[in-house]
């Protein structure tokens, strides 16, 4: 969706403040928010591609309002209420008025350290021959789905080379939607900066992972 | 909130102002996260001692501190160097540094002629096994914003300059892979242990957004 999270290119943010040390949380509410999203996450009501759709689809001047665990903190409510593992009144008060719903698994402190090493690969056997090699020409398509996407605004209907593949992972676009992973080829896309911003940037290239649904052939003419 | 922040910048500003001339605020989070933390509890979703270890895991234990042996071992080892290029993942892993938000990493080589730069424009992806927890900054909107159009403003902002031959390429982390720069080493340090290496690489050196320290005796030299 063409929401606030697609910041590329914006301006009028100010200056990035770097802060001294390692800064990772401000408050230790925000450690809470970070734990109790991942050990959600883990127990198979939701997939990181609705994670994401939950919290892009804040209203734009709620989510850039926001520092970035409150983000978290509203997407996981939006999550909980929208697959009635709570309810508001539940949410608000912190009391269970209700029964617990049953869960796929929860995730256990003794399981915690074999999970995380695990991580959750998202390569997928190739069903299909990649339709791009590296060195081809493509151009991304002009999508603007109202739904969860992971190709950016700014390099829509934009014109560059497969510099890698990476096989097939899962499809965003489609778990965000519990339509199932449907794996599409992953590639590495890199566009000319002037062919994103013209002069008016420093960078000389940019590299943007896009799945194959994303792309157009340049060189067959099939634009 | 922030959105009071006569400064704009909410993402920086939103944790600071808590502390400096918003307390309620914050205090009204602390309120509602503890109340969703034991609605999840008393419904048997989570397990308490388990959100415990999440936290200390990403606080204590993985950081930058494992990128940088990943790039001290790199600029010793010609071979894993290369190793390290061509299947980052296999030799990330071989150090013992997998799972979440690393399951597919891919190395950087920044070069005298190239310079990388890692963002996620989208939201805050960023490899944990190699380098823990994103900073505040690294998920601000001045950093996603900026990065994928002005690199070296961005670069700047962080106190450092290249060379206007230099090339910056940026990486928006778009998918779920994983970038790790590997930057160049500093000269004068070919006789470096691992570990007096490892010393010298910063998070931002790995990031795209700095360089690696020099070493004391250049230091004093400069």
């Amino acid at each position: 969706m063409n929401g606030a999270q697609d910041l590329g290119g914006m301006q009028g943010f100010g200056p990035v403040r770097a802060e001294a040390g390692v800064s990772l949380f401000h408050a230790d509410w925000e450690r809470r928010v970070l734990a109790i999203t991942l050990a959600m996450g883990a127990v198979g009501k939701w997939n990181i591609d609705m994670s994401r759709a939950a919290r892009e689809s804040l209203p734009p001047a709620q989510y850039l309002s926001s520092s970035y665990y409150q983000i978290w903190f509203e997407g996981l409510q939006k999550l909980l209420l929208s697959t009635g593992l709570a309810t508001e009144d539940e949410i608000r008060t912190g009391e269970s008025r209700n029964a617990a719903a049953p869960l796929p698994r929860v995730l256990m402190a003794d399981e915690v350290p074999a999970a995380l090493l695990r991580g959750s690969p998202v390569n997928r056997p190739a069903t299909t021959s990649a339709r791009f090699k590296v060195g081809d020409k493509v151009q991304t398509r002009q999508l603007n789905p109202s739904t969860h996407t992971r190709l950016p605004r700014y390099c829509r209907g934009r014109k560059g080379g497969i510099v890698a593949l990476h096989g097939a992972h899962v499809f965003p676009d489609a778990n965000a939607l519990g339509l199932g992973e449907q794996p599409q080829w992953l590639y590495t896309v890199r566009f000319d900066a002037s062919e994103l911003w013209g002069t008016d940037t420093t960078a000389a290239s940019v590299c943007v992972d896009c799945w194959e649904p994303y792309l157009d052939d340049l060189d067959a003419g099939s634009t | 909130m922030s959105r009071n922040d006569p400064e704009g910048d909410p993402q920086e500003h939103a944790h600071g102002d808590a502390h400096d001339h918003n307390g309620s605020e914050l205090s009204e989070m602390d309120l509602r996260v503890r109340a969703l933390e034991s609605l999840l509890v008393e419904k048997g979703y989570v397990d308490p001692r388990a959100l415990d270890i999440l936290i200390e895991t990403y606080e204590h234990k993985v950081g930058p501190h494992n990128g940088a042996r990943v790039v001290a071992k790199a600029w010793r080892d010609p071979a894993y160097r290369q190793w390290l290029l061509d299947d980052a993942t296999a030799a990330i892993a071989s150090l013992g540094y997998t799972g979440r938000q690393g399951e597919h990493m891919v190395a950087l080589e920044n070069t005298p002629a190239l310079h990388n730069m890692v963002v996620c424009t989208l939201c805050s992806c960023y490899p944990w096994p190699v380098l823990g927890l994103p900073p505040v900054w690294y998920k601000s909107a001045p950093y996603r914003s900026g990065a994928v159009i002005d690199p070296r403003g961005v670069l700047k902002e962080f106190g450092f300059e290249l060379p206007a031959e230099v090339e910056f390429r940026v990486w928006d982390s778009t998918a779920e892979v994983r970038y790790l720069v590997l930057p160049m080493q500093p000269p004068g340090t070919g006789g470096f242990s691992e570990e007096a290496l490892a010393e010298l690489v910063t998070r931002d050196s790995m990031i795209g957004t700095g360089l690696p320290k020099m070493p004391e005796s250049k230091r004093e030299l400069a």
